[in-house]
């Protein structure tokens, strides 16, 4: 019994640094994907929001959304402020799978993945400050409340047919997508990028740096989802990293065949991102697929990713690194796939996906929106457009990323 | 014929290739420079320590063109490279003595 709680712990232990090196894969591919005179910036956002999400999760998120069974059902409850061990908490008695701090610390990786989201969105021209103060809110509250809807024990969950979403689809990807939406929309697009004879690319400065992203990315997801099994147990740990894997692959693909049609191109972002949309595509679900279920996802969340990067550009709301369509687009995929294939697969399943998109898309919408509107009317969210020509290296950071190089003025 | 040698600013590249482009020339380089000027790089910090890099990044452009239209190159990157501030750029100006095309040998101003 003590040797499966301590193999079931290790596992948990494991699958926390994976999540954690994510951080890492977000922060190469959106540097990579943005111009090097943003690159600091980019990196610095994404260095500091993993310490806001482990900070703030200790402080209120872990008991925001796991406050206790006596919410059970409802919107929001709160087991108050900081961590506090509870009695047992370093035995099986507290859960089978892991320890109360490792349960705390698998759980804080994910927090900040709904802000690093955002960050690729709101790209080359946030101002910092403000970015940070969203952050803060968006990952110590939003998130939080989100996820208490479902793992945490709240209505989603008790749905006549439960709200599922294995690894966090909507709870986290969604999450993190409506807010890059709100964002991109309400900075409007980087000087340039939509002028009156169309649309100018505005290609990224290290290819190869996202290439390496999204591979840690991959790496990482398989503790993402790994992990999510709360345990170790072999069946399902290992069912899941076949699904996660079959499904990142299929996505590649996905979004190869439809960009491939539509630019006759090998555009390797395109399959940069079909991959990220299959791995999103398949966390809601990676536990009740089947190994054709989860190509089936992934192939078709690569295709609509491409399809999605198109109409944003399209509709005018400007996202360099196509985070919108990846974690959100992705992510509504994802979740409504668990009612359309899977050992869950059902209408009254998919209604309850349904609810739960709509549920906490709507919940997302309104507070990314009304943070970001008074950050708008307070401080103001963009820079300037000479900043903004000039870098936000130089402007926001007052140093180059590569200041040997001739850096664009 | 005439070389047209401008150091201008990067942000200004677009408009001024825009207006010689519609002059008719087709034929330009340009590359990446750093340079010194009255314009001084804007102060860094790095790990504590104040610091202000010698050199400015700028763009030169060089433009071959024949003698009736060398007035309207200056004049557009004159008006389209301009924007009042210190550090807006220089243009020198140099006779060509021959130029050749490698594809097929023309010479003068055919090569062009």
């Amino acid at each position: 019994m003590q040797d499966l709680f301590t193999v079931n712990n290790l596992w948990m232990m494991i699958a926390t640094t994976l999540v954690f090196l994510m951080h890492l894969g977000f922060a190469s591919l959106e540097a990579g994907l943005t111009r090097s005179k943003n690159t600091v910036n980019i990196l610095f956002k994404n260095t500091i929001i993993p310490a806001i999400g482990l900070l703030t999760y200790a402080f209120v998120g872990f008991n925001l959304m796991y406050p206790g069974a006596e919410y059970a059902g409802s919107f929001f409850g709160f087991a108050g402020f900081g961590l506090s061990l509870p009695e047992g908490w370093d035995t099986s008695n507290y859960n089978v799978g892991y320890t109360y701090f490792t349960d705390f610390i698998f759980q804080a990786m994910f927090a900040a993945t709904a802000a690093t989201i955002v960050s690729g969105a709101v790209a080359e021209r946030v101002k910092l400050g403000p970015f940070i103060i969203f952050s803060i809110v968006y990952v110590a509250v939003i998130y939080p409340v989100v996820g208490m809807w479902k793992w945490g024990g709240g209505f989603l969950n008790t749905l006549s047919t439960p709200f599922y979403d294995f690894a966090g689809s909507t709870i986290v990807h969604s999450v993190g997508g409506w807010g890059a939406l709100v964002g991109a929309a309400m900075l409007g697009p980087r000087i340039g990028k939509y002028t009156s004879r169309g649309m100018t690319a505005i290609p990224g400065h290290n290819i190869p740096m996202a290439t390496m992203g999204v591979f840690l990315l991959w790496f990482g997801w398989f503790g993402f989802n790994g992990g999510s099994v709360l345990s170790a147990d072999p069946g399902l740990v290992s069912k899941v990293f076949v699904t996660t894997a079959m499904a990142a692959a299929a996505g590649a693909f996905g979004a190869l065949a439809v960009s491939y049609k539509m630019f006759k191109t090998y555009d390797i972002t395109m399959v940069l991102n079909g991959i990220l949309a299959g791995l999103v595509g398949i966390t809601a679900g990676a536990d009740q697929m089947s190994v054709g279920g989860s190509v089936l996802i992934g192939f078709i969340g690569g295709g609509l990713v491409v399809l999605s990067v198109v109409f944003f550009d399209k509709i005018k709301v400007d996202d360099p690194v196509g985070a919108i369509s990846v974690h959100l687009v992705g992510g509504i995929w994802g979740t409504l796939a668990v009612g359309i294939f899977g050992d869950l697969a059902g209408i009254g399943q998919f209604f309850s996906q349904l609810i739960g998109v709509v549920t906490v898309g709507t919940f997302c919408l309104i507070f990314s929106w009304l943070i970001f509107f008074t950050l708008k009317k307070t401080v103001g969210i963009r820079v300037d457009a000479a900043e903004e020509t000039e870098g936000l290296d130089i402007n926001e950071h007052k140093m180059h990323a590569y200041p040997n190089f001739a850096a664009k003025d | 014929m005439k070389k047209i040698e401008a150091i201008i600013r990067t942000s200004r590249f677009d408009q001024i290739h825009k207006c010689v482009a519609g002059l008719g020339v087709k034929f330009l380089t340009f590359y990446e420079v750093k340079g010194m000027g009255l314009e001084h790089a804007k102060p860094e910090m790095y790990r504590g320590v104040p610091y202000e890099p010698a050199y400015i990044p700028r763009t030169k452009l060089e433009i071959v063109t024949v003698d009736e239209l060398v007035e309207s190159v200056i004049n557009c990157i004159l008006t389209e490279g301009k924007t009042g501030e210190v550090g807006d750029g220089k243009i020198f100006i140099y006779d060509v003595l021959e130029a050749y095309r490698i594809r097929n040998s023309d010479t003068g101003e055919h090569a062009l």
